[in-house]
C-alpha cells in the first residue's frame, strides 16, 4: 500500500492532471453510451501513460550517464578507461601502500636481526669480564692473568664504543623507517575519500534503479546470504562495539577456558 | 623440536620465527599458506605447527581440519596466530582441535605462555 503512494508521487503532475481529466471522461461517454468517443478517450490514455514512461526512460537515461561521467570512465576508448579509472588508481595507490608498509616491516627487522647479536656480544662480554674481575678482587688471580684481563677490558672499551655507535646507528634508521605512516596516511586517506564519492554515486545508480523497478513493477528476491566465517574474514574494526567479536587475547583466554581449555 | 609457521605474509612469518627464536626455538620452516603446508607436514617430521586463519588456498582453519583428519598427524600440536576474532570462529577452531588460540596484534610474552602452556599438556 506504502507503494502506491510513491508510485503516485514519482508522476508528472503534469500526467496526474491528464489521467484525472481523461478518465472523467470516460467515465461521461460510457454513461452517455458513446462507445466510439470512450474507445478515443482509452486510447488518448494508454498514449498519456506510454508518454511519460518515455519521458522516465530519458531522465534515467540522462542521469545514467551523468552517474557513469561521474565514475571518470569514458567508455569510448579501453585505453582512456584505463587511464581515466580512478579506480584502478586507487588499487594502485594501495599496492603502494603494501609495498611501503612490507618495505619499512623488513628494513626495521633486517636492523633488528643486525643488532640483537651486537647486544648479545656485548653483554657475554661483559659478564666475562665482571666474573674475571670478581675474582681479581678476591685475590684471585694471578699476576699474568691479570695482565691479560688489562688488555681485555682495555679492548672491550674500544669495542663497546663502536658497538654503542652501531646500535644507535640502527635504532635512528629503525626511526627513519617509520617515514612511511605519513606516506600511506595520506594515500590511504585520499583512497577513503574516493570510496565515499564512488558510495555517493553507487547510491543515487541504487535509487534510478529503483525508480525503473516502480515503473516497470519489477519486484526482485533477494536472499540473505551468511558469509561464512571459515574462510577467515580479517581483522575486526571496532571490536570493542561488537558483541560477536572478542577484544583481545583475555576475551580469547576467557571465552577458551569457559570452552574448558 | 621442529616448529612449521604457515602464514601468508612474509613479514608475520619473520616476526614469529623472531620471537621462536628468542624462545630457544631455532628449527623452523616457513609455508604460505594450508596448501604448501600439508605436505611438509606429511614429510617433514613437526612436532609443533603455528598457523595464521586467513589465507590465500587453503585456510589455517582447513588446514587444522586436515590435520586432525590425517592419521598421522592428528596429535599434532596447533597454535593459531591470527587476526580472526569472532567468537563464532574461536568456538569452531576450538572444536576442530585447535591448542591454543592468540589474536593478533599480540605480544612475545602471550606467544610464550601459550606455546608454553601448550607444551605442558603435552608433557
Amino acid at each position: 500500500m506504502s507503494n502506491s503512494k510513491t508510485n503516485h508521487q514519482s508522476l508528472d503532475p503534469e500526467v496526474t492532471e491528464k489521467l484525472q481529466r481523461q478518465s472523467e471522461e470516460l467515465a461521461k461517454s460510457v454513461q452517455a453510451g458513446d462507445f466510439a468517443q470512450a474507445m478515443t478517450v482509452i486510447n488518448e490514455l494508454s498514449e498519456v501513460r506510454d508518454q511519460s514512461l518515455y519521458r522516465e526512460v530519458g531522465r534515467l537515461t540522462r542521469s545514467l550517464h551523468e552517474a557513469i561521467r561521474n565514475f571518470q570512465i569514458d567508455p569510448r576508448s579501453a585505453e582512456q578507461q584505463e587511464a581515466l579509472s580512478k579506480m584502478t588508481d586507487a588499487s594502485d595507490r594501495l599496492e603502494y601502500v603494501v609495498q611501503m608498509t612490507s618495505q619499512a616491516a623488513n628494513r626495521t627487522m633486517d636492523l633488528v636481526e643486525e643488532t640483537m647479536p651486537v647486544a648479545n656480544a656485548v653483554r657475554n662480554e661483559a659478564t666475562e669480564l665482571r666474573d674475571e674481575w670478581q675474582r681479581l678482587r678476591r685475590r684471585e688471580m694471578q699476576p699474568a692473568e691479570f695482565r691479560e684481563l688489562y688488555g681485555r677490558i682495555d679492548r672491550f672499551f674500544v669495542s663497546l664504543t663502536a658497538d654503542a655507535d652501531s646500535m644507535y646507528n640502527s635504532l635512528s634508521e629503525i626511526l627513519l623507517a617509520q617515514d612511511f605512516q605519513d606516506l600511506t596516511g595520506q594515500v590511504i586517506q585520499k583512497v577513503t575519500a574516493l570510496v565515499k564519492e564512488f558510495e555517493e554515486q553507487m547510491l543515487s545508480l541504487v535509487v534510478m534503479a529503483s525508480h525503473v523497478d516502480q515503473l516497470t513493477g519489477t519486484v526482485h528476491r533477494i536472499d540473505e546470504t551468511e558469509v561464512s566465517a571459515e574462510q577467515g574474514v580479517g581483522p575486526q574494526i571496532k571490536a570493542e562495539e561488537r558483541e560477536d567479536v572478542v577484544s583481545g587475547q583475555d576475551d580469547v583466554d576467557d571465552l577458551l577456558s569457559s570452552l574448558g581449555f | 623440536m621442529k616448529i612449521l609457521i604457515v602464514d601468508d605474509f612474509s613479514t608475520m612469518r619473520r616476526i614469529i620465527k623472531n620471537l621462536l627464536r628468542d624462545l630457544g626455538f631455532s628449527n623452523t620452516d616457513e609455508a604460505d599458506d594450508g596448501n604448501t603446508a600439508l605436505p611438509m607436514l606429511k614429510s617433514g617430521k613437526y612436532d609443533f605447527l603455528v598457523t595464521d586463519w586467513n589465507m590465500p588456498g587453503m585456510s589455517g582453519f582447513d588446514l587444522l581440519k586436515a590435520v586432525r583428519a590425517d592419521e598421522s598427524l592428528k596429535t599434532l600440536p596447533v597454535l593459531m596466530v591470527t587476526a580472526e576474532a569472532k567468537r563464532d570462529q574461536i568456538v569452531a577452531a576450538a572444536q576442530a582441535g585447535v591448542n591454543g588460540y592468540v589474536v593478533k596484534p599480540f605480544t612475545a610474552a602471550v606467544l610464550k605462555e601459550k606455546i608454553e602452556k601448550i607444551f605442558e599438556r603435552i608433557q
